[in-house]
């Protein structure tokens, strides 16, 4: 498939470089928010805005940082705006920050924000840096998801919290497997999924 | 400049930091009142809860509320009403379970359902990591607890946060509270398996073992400055039961 090369940064993070199967980045807050599909779906538009934002900031600002506290003035801008969204969470859906409580603090300490500012925005100018946040945060996005749409209907029967199994199936004996709730049936789903597409990309074979 | 001078570093980080304060500031001044109308809500949301009453998808849950409870009002430990000029609904019950019995504020929110007129009533305590609260609902006997709500700030999932679950919370329907001779002696928690001999019990949740003690604590602790108003309710029903129907043996879960 040929692509445009500018916009390289939006189309590479979602399957040959992607940050959570390929660099293997961001795998705890993977786990910890796929259990159902709406927190994932919540937690990829925040970690998105963040990075795209936090990505076009640093860019902005990458030739008058001082190199000696480049990665405090990073941090510090990535706090600002995980802040923000925790605050406009808590005023707009206050039943999905619930859910998420904790993990949105967490965005901050997610490796793959740092990653990209430090290796991506300090050295590019704006546009391919927030091209390069969406791409890494929808990379990360559709991991989620796809983990999450597994865990959900196998645990719990439902997606987006509607039934999808049908009851008739209960009254013949199924049962929602409880297993894909807990934490491990994420590490496992994300290895099934790194399983799946390293044999269709064989370059990424090591 | 010197971009690598300390004179630059030092100036730098102030003007980021001052700047970073001033937009965390607005954002913050700005969303408040929205978020104390959410933080309200779910207070809302957790009172009914206990009253087993659980809003629709979409329904607004302050109409919700105000449809169901009709008067809320702070008695004192010995059951009388006191200062009708504060709220129950703003009263903080994580610091009144600090004070001694006598000092403490004790909200009550009278919940008429299908089932009859409920008095809800809240309790706070400690669990293994940190805070845990629930409301109970009492029939209007003052002594059978007709719903529980419990939650917890960070229990451990699957074990300790077990306690949120209605498969917990369902146990507590039809305890009494009382023994037959009117001694508040509240709901133990006990391990599967046991059971206490003259007191009302509910099994405690496996693996949360310190969760399920400070549930047992929490109820006592925060009901009993409320036994003066429960016995109250009491004798009124008791002087009233004559012509009411004997309420059925709830099964024993």
């Amino acid at each position: 498939m040929k692509v445009n090369k500018s916009l390289l940064p939006l189309v590479n993070p979602l399957s040959k470089d992607n940050p959570v199967i390929v660099q293997v980045l961001g795998i705890c807050s993977a786990l910890a928010v796929t259990a159902k599909l709406e927190p994932a779906l919540v937690m990829t538009i925040s970690v998105t805005a963040v990075l795209a934002l936090a990505n076009v900031i640093i860019s902005l600002l990458r030739n008058t940082i001082p190199t000696s506290i480049r990665i405090i003035v990073q941090l510090v801008v990535v706090a600002a705006l995980v802040v923000i969204v925790d605050q406009v969470l808590k005023a707009w859906n206050y039943e999905v920050s619930k859910a998420l409580s904790v993990f949105i603090g967490l965005i901050i300490t997610n490796c793959i924000i740092m990653g990209r500012l430090e290796a991506f925005a300090m050295s590019n100018r704006p546009w391919p840096s927030f091209l390069d946040g969406i791409g890494n945060g929808l990379g990360y996005g559709i991991i989620l998801v796809i983990v999450a749409f597994f865990r959900e209907l196998l645990g719990s029967g439902t997606l987006l919290g509607y039934q999808v199994i049908p009851q008739s199936w209960y009254d013949a004996g199924y049962q929602n497997n409880g297993m894909m709730i807990l934490p491990p049936m994420a590490l496992i789903t994300v290895a099934c999924i790194i399983w799946v597409h390293r044999s269709r990309n064989k370059d990424l074979q090591e | 400049m010197n971009r690598q001078s300390n004179t630059y570093t030092i100036i730098y980080s102030t003007v980021l930091v001052l700047v970073v304060g001033v937009v965390l500031s607005v954002v913050y001044q700005a969303l408040r009142p929205k978020q104390l109308e959410n933080i309200a809500d779910d207070t809302k949301k957790q009172i009914l809860a206990s009253a087993r009453i659980v809003p629709e998808a979409g329904q607004n849950i302050s109409d919700l509320y105000s449809s169901y409870i009709k008067s809320s009002y702070i008695v004192n430990n010995k059951g009388e009403k006191i200062d009708p000029s504060l709220n129950a609904f703003d009263v903080n019950v994580s610091l009144e379970v600090k004070k001694p019995a006598d000092e403490r504020l004790l909200p009550v929110f009278e919940c008429s359902t299908d089932k009859g007129l409920k008095y809800i009533l809240p309790v706070y305590g400690a669990g293994l990591w940190g805070p845990i609260w629930g409301y109970i609902a009492f029939d209007s006997n003052g002594d059978t607890i007709y719903g529980a709500y419990f939650a917890h700030a960070g229990e451990t999932p699957g074990l300790g946060a077990e306690i949120e679950k209605p498969a917990f919370q369902d146990q507590f329907e039809g305890k009494d509270i009382f023994s037959k001779n009117g001694v508040f002696q509240s709901v133990a928690v006990v391990k599967v398996g046991k059971e206490t001999a003259d007191q009302a019990w509910v099994h405690a949740v496996s693996g949360g073992t310190i969760t399920s003690q400070g549930v047992q604590k929490m109820l006592f602790d925060s009901l009993e400055p409320y036994s003066a108003f429960l016995s109250s309710l009491k004798s009124e029903t008791a002087n009233s039961a004559d012509d009411e129907v004997p309420v059925p043996d709830v099964q024993n879960n």
